[in-house]
C-alpha cells in the first residue's frame, strides 16, 4: 500500500462550496487540496436539465472574491454559465484542485482522518465536506414499470417517451419540468403536496431582493422556532425566465396542467393520490401571504416603500374540489414518471459515528460534533437561511474556515 | 416561543407538556409506537357495543380514565332499529374531533385565545355502493366537508392558519384522505 501524504486541510467538493473554501484556505495560508470526483462545477455540469436557469437573479451570484460582472443584473444564469463562473472562479486563486478523483472512504486515523481516492491517500487533521446537498435524488418507496426519470437524470421533454407523463413534486424542479412537458405537447399530471408559493416578482422587484434585503436569509440555525423543519421547506415555485413570470399552480392549471394530491401509491395499474390537495393549497397560500406580510412591514419599517409599487395580494391557487383519488395509467396513456421529490446528500463514504438514526450527519451549523476538525458546507439552512445558495456560501465558509484555524492552532499547540 | 400577554392565553392544553414529548420521542422513537384499540360486540341486527378501555405506548401499557362505549346502528330508512350512530357518523365525529383538539393546540401554541370552536362535518355517500347495486360506486364516501365557526382573539387570516396546520398535523385527517393497510382476520 502507498504511504499516507500528510496535508493540513482536504476539501472534498469543487462546486462553489468547496472552492470558496479553498479561497479562504488560500488566503490564510493554509496548505490544502480540493479532490473533486469530477471536474470543478461537475453538478452544474452533468446534473441539470438543459433549460435550467438559477432561480437566484445575477446580482446575486457572488462568492467570496468574485461576483457577477456582466451586463445582466436582473436576468437568470443558465446551468452552463454558472458552471463557466465556477470554473473561472477556481482558476481566479489558483484552487488546488485534483479532479477525477473521487473521494472513496474517510476514517479516523493518527492524529485525524485517512482521506482515499482511487489514486491517492492522504493524512489530514481537517477534513471540509463540500460534496453538494443535491446530488441524489430523494425517492419515495414506489415502484412501477413504467419510465421513471429522477431530475438529477432528467434532460429534455425528447426523453420522456410516453405522451402522458406524471410528474411528482411540485416545488422548484416539479413545476418548471411540468410546465416544460405540457409545453412540449404531453399530457402532465402534477402531484402536489407540501409545497412553497412565491411570485417571481412583488410590488416591482424580484423575490429574492425581498428575501435577502429584509434580512430573512441572513436568518440563523440557532435562533429560528424549529430547525428541523426549516431544513426540510421545499425549494419554492420559483423559475428564471426573461419576462420574470411567476410559475404556481394556477399557472400551470391554465396550460392544462392537471393537478392533483400528493402520490401515495403506485403500481403497473394505479396512481392513487392523497385527498389533502386542498389543505396543501390552502397552507401554500397562507405561507406565502404570512411572507408577503413580513416583507410589508419591513418596507415600512425600513422606510422604503418609496421605492416600490404598492402591496398587493396574489390570487388565491384555485383548486378543483374533486380532483381525482386514481388514475388509470393504461387508460389515461400516462407511461413515465418524472420524480421531482427531492435530493439527498451521499455521505456514504464517510466512516464516522457522525449519523443520527435516519442517517443524516449531526453537526452543529456545519460543525461535525462527533469528529473533531470534520466540518461540512452547503447543506440546506446549515447555517443560514442562505446556506444552500451561492450567495450564501461566503458568510458560512468564512465561519467554519475560522472555526477550522482555531482547531488546528489549538492542535499544533498541544502537539508542539 | 409564544410570548404571552396579560391575560395569558389558555385554551385548557398543555401545549408545554406537548412540545416536551416531541423532544423526549424523537430521541427515543420505540416509545412513540403508539397501538389503539377498540373492541366492537354485535348486540343485535346492525347494533353494536364499541368500546375502548386501554392502548399501549410509550414501552408500556395504559388504561383510561374509565371505560367508554359507542352505540352504533343504523337509522329506520335502513329498516334497522337506530339505537346508535350509524358507523360512518361514528368516523365524522372522530374527524371532527381530531381536527378540533388540533385546532385547539395549534391556537395554545400560537397564543390564541379561543372562544368557542364547532366543527360540522358533512359526509356525502352514495349507498349504491354499500349496496351492491352499481360496480363502479365506491363503498366510501365520496367528499368530506367540514366547516369550521371560530370565535377567537384572531385575524380571519390566523384563524384559518389554524385550522389549516390542524389538517397537517392530524391522524384522522391522514387516515381518511390516504391509503391504509388494513388486515383482517379471524381469530
Ligand atoms: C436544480 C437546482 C437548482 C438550483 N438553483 C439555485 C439557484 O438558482 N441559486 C442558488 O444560489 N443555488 C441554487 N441551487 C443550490 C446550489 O447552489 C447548488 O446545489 C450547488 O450546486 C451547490 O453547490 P455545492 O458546492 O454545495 O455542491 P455541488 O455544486 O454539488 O458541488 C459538490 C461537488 O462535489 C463533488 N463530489 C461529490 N462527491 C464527491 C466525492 N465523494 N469525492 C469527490 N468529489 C465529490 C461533486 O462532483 C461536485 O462537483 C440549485 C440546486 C439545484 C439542484
Amino acid at each position: 500500500m502507498l504511504p499516507a501524504s500528510r496535508i493540513p486541510v482536504v476539501v472534498i467538493g469543487a462546486g462553489h462550496a468547496g472552492l470558496a473554501a479553498s479561497w479562504f484556505l488560500t488566503r490564510e495560508g493554509v496548505e490544502h487540496v480540493v479532490f473533486e470526483r469530477g471536474e470543478v462545477a461537475n453538478s452544474w455540469l452533468t446534473e441539470r436539465w438543459e433549460s435550467m436557469r438559477l432561480l437566484t437573479p445575477n446580482w446575486q451570484t457572488r462568492l467570496p472574491g468574485m461576483a457577477y460582472d456582466g451586463d445582466d443584473r436582473d436576468g437568470y444564469a443558465t446551468a452552463v454559465e454558472v458552471a463557466g463562473f465556477v470554473k473561472r472562479y477556481a482558476e481566479s486563486f489558483g484552487a488546488p484542485v485534483i479532479t477525477g478523483s473521487p473521494v472513496e472512504s474517510v476514517t479516523a486515523a493518527g492524529d485525524g482522518y485517512e482521506v482515499v481516492t482511487p489514486r491517492h491517500r492522504w493524512q489530514a487533521r481537517v477534513v471540509v465536506i463540500a460534496t453538494g446537498a443535491c446530488n441524489q435524488p430523494k425517492l419515495p418507496d414506489l415502484r412501477a414499470p413504467l419510465q421513471q426519470i429522477s431530475t438529477i437524470h432528467y434532460r429534455a421533454p425528447e426523453q420522456v417517451e410516453a405522451e402522458g407523463v406524471l410528474v411528482v413534486g411540485a416545488s422548484a424542479s416539479g413545476v418548471q419540468i411540468a410546465e416544460e412537458l405540457a409545453s412540449a405537447g404531453r399530457r402532465v399530471t402534477l402531484a402536489v403536496g407540501n409545497h412553497v408559493r412565491m411570485p417571481r416578482t412583488y410590488r416591482g422587484r424580484d423575490v429574492q431582493w425581498w428575501m435577502e434585503r429584509s434580512g430573512l436569509l441572513d436568518d440563523r440555525y440557532d435562533e429560528v422556532d424549529d430547525i428541523v423543519r426549516a431544513r426540510r421547506v421545499p425549494s419554492p415555485q420559483l423559475i428564471g425566465t426573461p419576462e420574470r413570470r411567476s410559475i404556481g399552480l394556477n399557472e400551470l392549471a391554465s396550460i392544462g396542467v392537471r393537478i392533483v394530491g400528493r402520490l401515495v401509491g403506485l403500481d403497473e395499474r394505479r396512481a392513487v393520490f392523497s385527498g389533502s390537495l386542498a389543505n396543501m393549497c390552502q397552507l401554500a397560500d397562507l405561507k406565502q401571504n404570512r411572507m408577503l406580510d413580513t416583507f410589508d412591514a419591513w418596507a415600512r419599517d425600513a422606510g422604503v416603500d418609496g421605492e416600490v409599487d404598492d402591496p398587493h395580494r396574489p390570487e388565491p391557487t384555485r383548486v378543483d374540489p374533486n380532483p381525482p383519488l386514481g388514475l388509470d395509467l393504461e387508460k389515461e396513456g400516462i407511461g413515465a414518471v418524472v420524480w421531482a421529490t427531492g435530493y439527498r446528500s451521499d455521505h456514504s463514504w464517510l466512516h464516522l459515528p457522525v449519523f443520527d438514526r435516519k442517517g443524516e450527519l449531526i453537526h452543529d451549523g456545519g460543525i461535525v460534533t462527533g469528529a473533531p476538525g470534520v466540518y461540512r458546507l452547503g447543506l440546506t439552512f446549515l447555517r443560514r437561511r442562505k446556506s444552500s445558495f451561492i450567495c450564501g456560501i461566503e458568510d458560512d465558509a468564512a465561519d467554519i474556515t475560522a472555526h477550522l484555524l482555531s482547531y488546528l492552532q489549538a492542535v499544533a499547540r498541544k502537539g508542539a | 416561543m409564544t410570548t404571552t400577554q396579560t391575560p395569558p392565553v389558555d385554551n385548557g392544553v398543555n401545549v408545554g407538556a406537548l412540545l416536551d414529548a416531541r423532544v423526549a420521542l424523537s430521541g427515543n422513537p420505540e416509545l412513540a409506537r403508539f397501538t389503539w384499540k377498540a373492541t366492537t360486540e354485535w348486540i343485535n341486527g346492525t347494533h353494536s357495543l364499541g368500546t375502548v378501555e386501554g392502548f399501549r405506548g410509550l414501552g408500556g401499557e395504559h388504561k383510561h380514565r374509565s371505560t367508554f362505549t359507542f352505540e352504533a346502528d343504523h337509522p329506520e330508512v335502513f329498516a334497522a332499529e337506530d339505537l346508535g350512530a350509524t358507523p360512518v357518523e361514528i368516523v365524522l365525529a372522530g374527524l371532527g374531533a381530531c381536527l378540533t383538539a388540533g385546532v385547539a393546540s395549534v391556537a395554545q401554541n400560537r397564543g390564541i385565545q379561543l372562544r368557542s370552536v364547532k366543527a360540522t362535518i358533512e359526509g356525502d355517500h352514495d349507498i349504491l355502493g354499500i349496496l351492491g347495486a352499481d360496480p363502479d360506486v365506491r363503498n366510501g364516501f365520496n367528499q368530506v366537508r367540514v366547516t369550521f365557526e371560530i370565535d377567537a382573539d384572531a385575524s380571519r387570516a390566523d384563524i384559518e392558519a389554524l385550522v389549516a396546520q390542524s389538517q397537517k398535523r392530524s391522524a384522522v385527517f391522514d387516515a381518511l384522505t390516504n391509503p391504509t393497510q388494513v388486515v383482517v382476520t379471524v381469530a
